[in-house]
């Protein structure tokens, strides 16, 4: 997993992932770019992310790739991200096609549902919580 | 005593208190005028690991981490 300040460099990101399994005999490969989208007036997004608990997120979903015999990779932004940029790339190695594309699935899902990572709108050099395009997390509502 | 920290928007300083077990910090934290929209919302962790059961029982020197809904990608 990959914290990077800014906008990713994809192209480095996946062709450095790509050299890395180059010899690994994995059948398929596939990766998924997230870019930020120019609507509702904003410049870009912005990102807190709480690293312990990412990382832990990230390492069991390593463990159930791993009994797959599939490998998952991830990289995201912290801070400002512009749009027509990237702030978040995963991809998923695999034996099979099969396995690599039902994994990418549940992973990005899960992702989206579960990595603590907090998203906010940029206007006008402000930032604001985008709360109504966020999920709160399994478990939520205990202290209530 | 407990560190609690509210992370991502929340925006609210750390606090420390005296408990025992999870339900001991919700009625701290329902004192607490600033949380009132939030924790409903709310994922907690204990010590950097997600928690779901308000008899967990804390000791000194324990952090809790109060998450508000997500947004990854």
């Amino acid at each position: 997993m990959e914290l990077h300040s800014g906008s990713l460099d994809t192209k480095e990101i996946f062709g450095r992932w790509l050299d890395e399994q180059a010899k690994s005999n994995y059948g398929a490969y596939i990766p998924f770019v997230g870019t930020i989208r120019a609507e509702d007036g904003i410049e870009a997004l912005s990102f807190d992310i709480y690293e312990p608990i990412l990382q832990k997120w990230f390492d069991e979903w390593q463990e159930r790739a791993k009994v797959l015999g599939a490998v998952v990779k991830m990289a995201h932004s912290v801070g400002d991200v512009p749009v027509h940029t990237s702030s978040y790339v995963s991809a998923v190695f695999s034996p099979r096609r099969r396995v690599a594309l039902e994994l990418i699935d549940e992973f990005v899902e899960d992702f989206k549902a579960n990595a603590p990572i907090w998203k906010y709108d940029v206007k006008n050099g402000e930032r604001i919580y985008a709360e109504d395009r966020s999920t709160p997390m399994d478990g939520a509502g205990l202290l209530k | 005593m407990i560190k609690v920290e509210f992370l991502g928007p929340i925006g609210k300083t750390p606090m420390e208190i005296e408990a025992t077990t999870l339900a001991d910090v919700a009625v701290k934290l329902k004192e607490e005028q600033e949380l009132g929209a939030w924790l409903d919302k709310c994922a907690v962790a204990l010590n950097d690991t997600m928690v779901n059961d308000l008899t967990t029982v804390l000791k000194d020197g324990d952090k809790i981490s109060i998450l508000p809904p997500v947004c990854g990608g």
